[in-house]
């Protein structure tokens, strides 16, 4: 039969000899192995009371921004849903009242925005098509939970807490 | 066969003397008094100049924007001068034996390239809040042969937002003064109360002591404004173009021919619209009271899904063809359903019966939105 490479080796069947037959030398030898290894760096960390750095591009859970004012930044134009490869994405918008300029920047704003974290892919295209520089990707998880409706993201979980009206509401 | 195709064509010929203009080293055969910008359409394609303010339908439009300008090399037959400078093709019309250049002379798309710059001087550039982004003439100009930033350092001009009736919002910052609005009353309905006022940078679209305007075709200056000047309030914010499906439908409407396109979310009807050619015209204008008024599906019978350029963002997520897989579960799970795990119309916030966008009259605001944990 012809071979593919000119690699393989033939296999030895030669009966082992009395010191191979004695099977220590080679248990020592990879007990040897095993040893060694304690005194190297270990590649795992102790989680969760160790964390790794992220990296600076890490794609983490989305965050709804706000500007210097405290105002909500978006202005539910729906690029981030229109560019969102998942179809994570889904908004309403209304108009800002007299009286909300210091809610809101714009004219208009999302009343709703919800990502749907378990269809999200985390692809930072929502953050690429921002020209609000409204939302953006940290450097966290979306936490387990025991049900799908848990990762059905609203403002009160996306918008980061305003500066001067803290919330103290948990859902 | 061939031969008497060609006989008749050019008895034809002589009967209503074509002429013979070459555009971008294109030859088509047009009627005299034909436009340089109509015969490109003839042709069609990229030949075609883009247009802000003419409107085929509308006497007297077009000279405005300048963005129609192209190069005339040879003025006609009889006198091959080309023409000193560039011209506007929506109003200057064909001589026999012209040649055009649009494409092909870098001196167009250059003077192109400053009518943008210019038409955008004073445009505040806020597609992301205006409801014309995506079916924007400025914004497709813009992106084809603008510049990717102004030179302009001082303070552009603006103006309040205005309330022209109950149903049309004007924007005056986002107007390009194109009059293809000021044209529409003029020629549609029967007094006109809107118009130009002031004169040169300091000149606006408004209405006289801000009268309402209530006639029966007022709604078709939305459809004809290139711009997000004039919108339809009943509309504001509701959605993005690009989120809803345009259909055809029409209804029987004793002031109009009914023909429109209605933009729905489901059964809801978030906006209707007249219908659009390729060059964003009207193909026939439609009355108040279907534009404004009728705002059910039950009002219109549905033709089918409006057909929608491929390269338009409203096309997006629109998906034709789509084959869905055959189910197997109920057969493999001897007719039972696969459990639901979730059903996303019990969670999500977004889409909720309690607040039906399409019957809100004006944008909703934050009291048609209930809290949500302190939040809106």
């Amino acid at each position: 039969m012809q071979t593919l490479t000119n690699r393989a080796q033939p296999v030895d069947r030669r009966p082992m000899t009395f010191w191979e037959k004695m099977y220590l030398p080679a248990i020592a030898k990879g007990m040897g192995i095993t040893l060694s290894h304690i005194f190297k760096k270990k590649a795992t960390v102790n989680y969760p009371e160790e964390k790794r750095p992220f990296s600076p591009v890490f794609r983490g859970l989305h965050v709804l921004n706000r500007d210097e004012e405290g105002r909500e930044r978006c202005t539910a134009c729906g690029l981030c849903a229109v560019a969102c490869p998942a179809e994570a994405i889904t908004m309403e918008a209304a108009e800002r009242l007299p009286g909300e300029e210091h809610l809101y920047r714009e004219e208009k704003y999302a009343a709703r925005y919800e990502i749907n974290m378990l269809r999200c892919i985390f692809c930072g295209f929502c953050e690429e098509a921002c020209p609000k520089q409204a939302i953006y990707m940290t450097e966290t998880f979306a936490p387990a939970n025991y049900q799908r409706k848990g990762f059905i993201y609203g403002k009160d979980d996306l918008l980061i807490p305003d500066p001067k009206n803290p919330i103290t509401v948990k859902k | 066969m061939a031969f008497r195709g060609m006989q008749s064509f050019s008895t034809m010929a002589e009967e209503k003397k074509l002429f013979k203009v070459t555009i971008d080293n294109i030859p088509v055969e047009v009627e005299p008094g034909t436009t340089i910008l109509n015969a490109a359409r003839k042709i069609g394609g990229d030949v075609v100049p883009p247009a802000m303010c003419y409107y085929s339908k509308l006497q007297g439009s077009g000279g405005k924007c300048r963005t129609c300008l192209v190069k005339v090399s040879k003025g006609s037959d009889a006198d091959p001068r080309p023409m000193p400078k560039l011209v506007a093709s929506c109003r200057t019309t064909v001589m026999d034996g012209m040649e055009v250049a649009n494409i092909t002379s870098p001196e167009v798309l250059d003077a192109r390239k400053g009518v943008v710059e210019f038409l955008l001087l004073n445009h505040p550039l806020d597609c992301p809040v205006c409801d014309q982004a995506g079916e924007c003439d400025l914004q497709d100009l813009s992106y084809e042969h603008g510049t990717e930033a102004t030179r302009y350092e001082f303070k552009r001009r603006t103006f309040e937002k205005i309330d022209i009736g109950d149903h049309i919002k004007l924007h005056m910052t986002r107007c390009i003064l194109c009059y293809r609005c000021v044209f529409t009353a003029d020629q549609l309905t029967n007094k006109r109360e809107h118009g130009v006022l002031n004169r040169g940078e300091a000149s606006e679209i408004g209405t006289y002591i801000k009268n309402s305007l209530d006639n029966d075709f007022i709604g078709n200056v939305i459809d004809v404004c290139p711009v997000g000047a004039l919108t339809d309030r009943t509309a504001r914010f509701k959605n993005r173009v690009w989120f809803l499906k345009p259909v055809d439908a029409h209804r029987d409407c004793d002031k109009c021919c009914g023909k429109t396109v209605l933009w729905m979310r489901g059964d809801e009807v978030f906006r209707v619209t007249a219908r659009k050619d390729k060059y964003g015209e009207v193909e026939e204008f439609i009355c108040d009271t279907c534009r404004f008024e009728k705002k059910e599906a039950k009002d219109w019978v549905v033709e089918g899904p409006r057909k929608v350029s491929r390269h338009s963002v409203i096309s997006q997520g629109h998906y034709v063809g789509v084959h869905k897989p055959h189910e197997t579960i109920r057969e493999v799970m001897s007719g039972r359903d696969p459990k639901l795990l979730m059903n996303i119309h019990s969670v999500s916030e977004v889409n909720q019966p309690s607040v039906d966008l399409s019957k809100i009259d004006g944008p909703a605001h934050s009291t048609d939105f209930p809290k949500i944990n302190g939040v809106q």
